[in-house]
């Protein structure tokens, strides 16, 4: 591979547009239409590209949030329904605020958003930006009174703002010492051909659920004629229910960037990033302090570790708030700075990634184990596991059991076992992979984690008997109609008449015909969407309506029931009108 | 001259070429052999967004305008199941916006209006979603209706491919996907677009419309009056009618 020697940050203005964007919405609250005229000039972009931008990410807005903005995460594990209390709802009373909108004093807005991965921590929610943890009526009744004596969160008790992560389970990953340099220092000595070799006699394959070969994608992207190559690392954690790779960020960054750094020697990148989501920007100075220190020890920028031509350096570009970006292509644009639609593919990002550029996009945990691969050997690794699932995989535990945190199992771990590691009893149903995953019921626990079994990227949610799965079911449909980027139409559509039926459903509108449409809708979702969220996107609807049908039937009415209500229909002829009184009701 | 012979891919039975670089659209239009469309137009580049043109290869559901043709590919594209979802799909569409045909004036010119009929659907099925969207009635020449867009694109590709005025974007996500425009007020009327630009014209459905000629031509005597999508589908270019100017 003839790469030029010179730093590729060519390509790149000063910051990152989206930072950029990140800075005004911090600095002002929302960004206007002026601010976007100026950013448009500042990038030399189109004002549209800019307004697109601004739309398609959940945490840019262009009205004013409030100067203490809450968002509270909406996942079944660290959502704010706890224990039948609306915790959401509750804050806003006594806030007198309402959610979605921002208080007329300006003080406070409070909203609610896709899982933050704090779904070991309790009901949570993030207050501009920083994590608070294990809410509870008199943890809410609490923050009310400060944001009304207007204590900034500096101020507030240093307790609320801990994360502690309990490992339950430790295998290969999160046993092995790794000492920062080693790994690098050794493929160094292989030479990139034989330490490509290494990561594929390992047979490791993706950890962010679609178990892609790695050995086999980083051949293909070194093989890939281009200018330059990269290497991105895909920390854009946002299947609801995961939360490992938060905790690999925060405890092992070091080896994630030898991992990178590692990749970036075979496939001869010179730029690496990490695409990190938004909703983990506390863990960027973190992770800045890392990079900051192997570059003085020369694991990072020009002659690393003295070799003449390996030149390497990591950014991380912070996302704004969109699952779809978990997609690696849709990842990579908007590490471009544009809205994250997924790409048509072919061609694959191994050859035409950022910036048209040979690109190998992989996950936290790949990058973290390539590292160790490449440290411990390829035996070390694959004499773990199964046939076709090497090593290890790292799990997210979280919902009903009594010790949800991080559990390392070899793959083939049986369901069973978890469910009895992490204290879950009388369980009715696991979500495994998270709400684009599998959902099983009692009679599959004897299965297993593995790629040719049940896959995982790391959520494993527990529903013990007492849940309603419809609202579970509910919770996962807004979802994916909340994260659907809008490009294809049974997507777009789709997910929102899902969300809709099941809706009717829950308020006793449903009738038989509804279960024929719901199956109908989800087979149509799954085989004509444009990417892997549609495609995913009613898997639990499926699963559901095979193992679990009675959590529809049950709300079903025997006789003809109207789609909607009638009476509520005619609330705005009402308000026109200026009458509320008997003869303007149906009922 | 023998890999002309092995560029052939078959499509519901029917052996068709192909020339490396093509989509499966491209062969199955060049062959005469008609495939569902509304986001697709020849000479502007493919999107994918519509997926009525969803065929099966094996197991695997793509989208023909969007997937490399290659050669020996078993395609099926005319099945009752696959006509039963591009008739869902056609439905969905018709929902998410307020397409009121009656009092549409693109009436009879219009591509979502011609799939319904040409798919045989006979009602909406799902429930309307009756979302607001704005309407842009600032050019003094066209009028920009968002209740009647159905995120087709073309108009994007349009300005930006072949009027070089890049006068349209998409912006948001899911159901608050929106066209927007790109000028400093957001209105068309500070926009560069003229209503001979392709932009203008492109617009499969009434959400882009130029005033002041919705019936010239009178009903009964327009384009999907006189001809199924099928047979307009099979002539378009836009490369053609380029030239033709």
């Amino acid at each position: 591979m003839k790469n030029s020697c010179q730093h590729s940050s060519l390509h790149l203005p000063q910051e990152h547009f989206l930072h950029r964007l990140h800075a005004l919405q911090q600095e002002f609250l929302h960004i206007s239409p002026q601010a976007m005229q100026q950013v448009a000039t500042e990038f030399n972009l189109p004002l549209s590209q800019v307004a697109a931008v601004v739309a398609f990410y959940s945490f840019f807005s262009t009205q004013p949030c409030g100067r203490f903005h809450i968002l509270f995460s909406n996942c079944t594990s660290c959502g704010y329904l706890s224990d039948e209390q609306n915790l959401m709802q509750l804050l806003s009373q006594q806030l007198h605020a309402t959610p979605g909108q921002t208080r007329a004093d300006g003080l406070v807005s409070i909203d609610e958003t896709s899982c933050i991965g704090l779904c070991n921590q309790g009901a949570s929610l993030l207050v501009n930006g920083i994590p608070l943890t294990h809410l509870s009526p008199d943890k809410i009744a609490q923050i009310a009174q400060r944001i009304t004596a207007h204590i900034p969160t500096a101020e507030w008790p240093v307790e609320w703002f801990e994360i502690n992560d309990t490992i339950y389970q430790r295998n290969l990953l999160l046993t092995a010492p790794l000492v920062p340099y080693d790994a690098l220092q050794k493929a160094i000595i292989h030479g990139a051909a034989e330490t490509l070799a290494i990561i594929q006699q390992s047979g490791l394959n993706g950890r962010g659920g679609a178990g892609f070969n790695t050995g086999q994608k980083w051949q293909l992207c070194r093989e890939a004629p281009g200018d330059t190559h990269y290497v991105v690392c895909n920390a854009d954690e946002g299947e609801p229910g995961t939360f490992k790779d938060r905790v690999l960020l925060r405890d092992h960054a070091e080896a994630l960037f030898e991992g990178m750094s590692v990749c970036a020697f075979v496939i001869g990148a010179k730029k690496g990033f990490v695409y990190l989501r938004a909703e983990y920007r506390y863990l960027q100075s973190h992770l800045q302090a890392v990079l900051a220190r192997r570059r003085t020890q020369g694991l990072l920028g020009r002659h690393i570790l003295n070799h003449l031509d390996f030149h390497f350096d990591i950014d991380i570009v912070v996302g704004a708030g969109a699952y779809i970006c978990g997609e690696e292509s849709a990842l990579i644009e908007s590490l471009e700075g544009k809205p994250g639609i997924p790409r048509i593919r072919p061609p694959f990002p191994v050859t035409h990634g950022y910036l048209g550029q040979p690109t190998v996009v992989n996950n936290v945990e790949t990058l973290i184990a390539a590292a160790h691969i490449v440290e411990h050997g390829s035996g070390w690794f694959n004499s773990v596991g199964t046939e076709k699932s090497k090593g290890t995989k790292i799990l997210s535990v979280s919902g009903d059991c009594q010790l949800p945190g991080i559990y390392e199992y070899p793959f083939g771990v049986r369901i069973q076992r978890i469910l009895d590691d992490c204290g879950a009893q009388n369980v009715q149903a696991v979500q495994i992979g998270g709400p684009a995953g599998k959902l099983i019921n009692v009679t599959e626990f004897d299965r297993t984690i593995s790629f040719e079994d049940i896959s995982t990227g790391g959520s494993f949610l527990v529903f013990g008997q007492p849940r309603d799965l419809l609202t579970i079911h509910r919770n996962f449909a807004h979802f994916f109609a909340h994260e659907s980027c809008g490009f294809c139409a049974p997507c777009r559509v789709g997910t929102q008449l899902l969300k809709n039926n099941l809706d009717k459903i829950a308020e006793g509108r449903g009738t038989t015909y509804d279960i024929e449409e719901l199956k109908q809708l989800s087979s149509l979702i799954q085989h004509h969407s444009h990417c892997g969220l549609g495609h995913t996107a009613a898997n639990h609807v499926m699963d559901s309506l095979q193992h679990f049908p009675q959590a529809f039937t049950a709300h079903l009415k025997q006789h003809f029931t109207a789609q909607f209500d009638l009476d509520q229909a005619l609330k705005n002829a009402r308000q026109i009108t200026h009458r509320d009184d008997a003869a303007a009701h149906l009922d | 001259m023998m890999s002309v012979i092995e560029n052939t891919l078959r499509i519901d039975g029917q052996e068709i070429p192909f020339t490396p670089g093509q989509t499966i659209m491209d062969a199955a239009l060049a062959a005469k052999l008609y495939i569902p469309h509304l986001c697709h137009y020849p000479g502007l580049s493919p999107s994918g967004n519509c997926r009525l043109c969803i065929v099966e290869i094996g197991n695997r559901s793509v989208a023909a305008c969007i997937t490399p043709a290659a050669a020996s590919q078993e395609i099926h594209s005319n099945t009752p199941e696959l006509n039963q979802a591009r008739k869902a799909l056609t439905q969905m569409l018709f929902v998410e916006g307020d397409h009121i045909c009656p009092s549409c004036e693109k009436t009879g010119n219009c591509k979502l209006q011609a799939m319904a009929y040409y798919l045989g659907l006979l009602d909406d099925h799902f429930p309307p979603f009756y979302q607001r969207r704005e309407i842009d009635a600032s050019h003094p020449d066209i009028l920009l209706d968002r209740r009647r867009c159905i995120l087709c694109d073309l108009c994007v590709r349009a300005s930006s491919e072949v009027d070089g005025k890049n006068v349209f974007a998409i912006a948001g996500r899911g159901t608050q996907a929106h066209l927007i425009v790109n000028s400093p007020s957001g209105k068309l009327v500070d926009s560069p677009i003229a209503k001979t630009d392709l932009a203008a014209t492109i617009c499969p459905v009434g959400a882009i419309l130029i005033k002041e000629q919705g019936y010239q031509i009178p009903i009964g005597q327009r384009i999907y009056d006189q001809q199924t999508i099928r047979e307009t589908g099979l002539q378009e270019n836009i490369t053609k009618q380029h030239d033709e100017k």
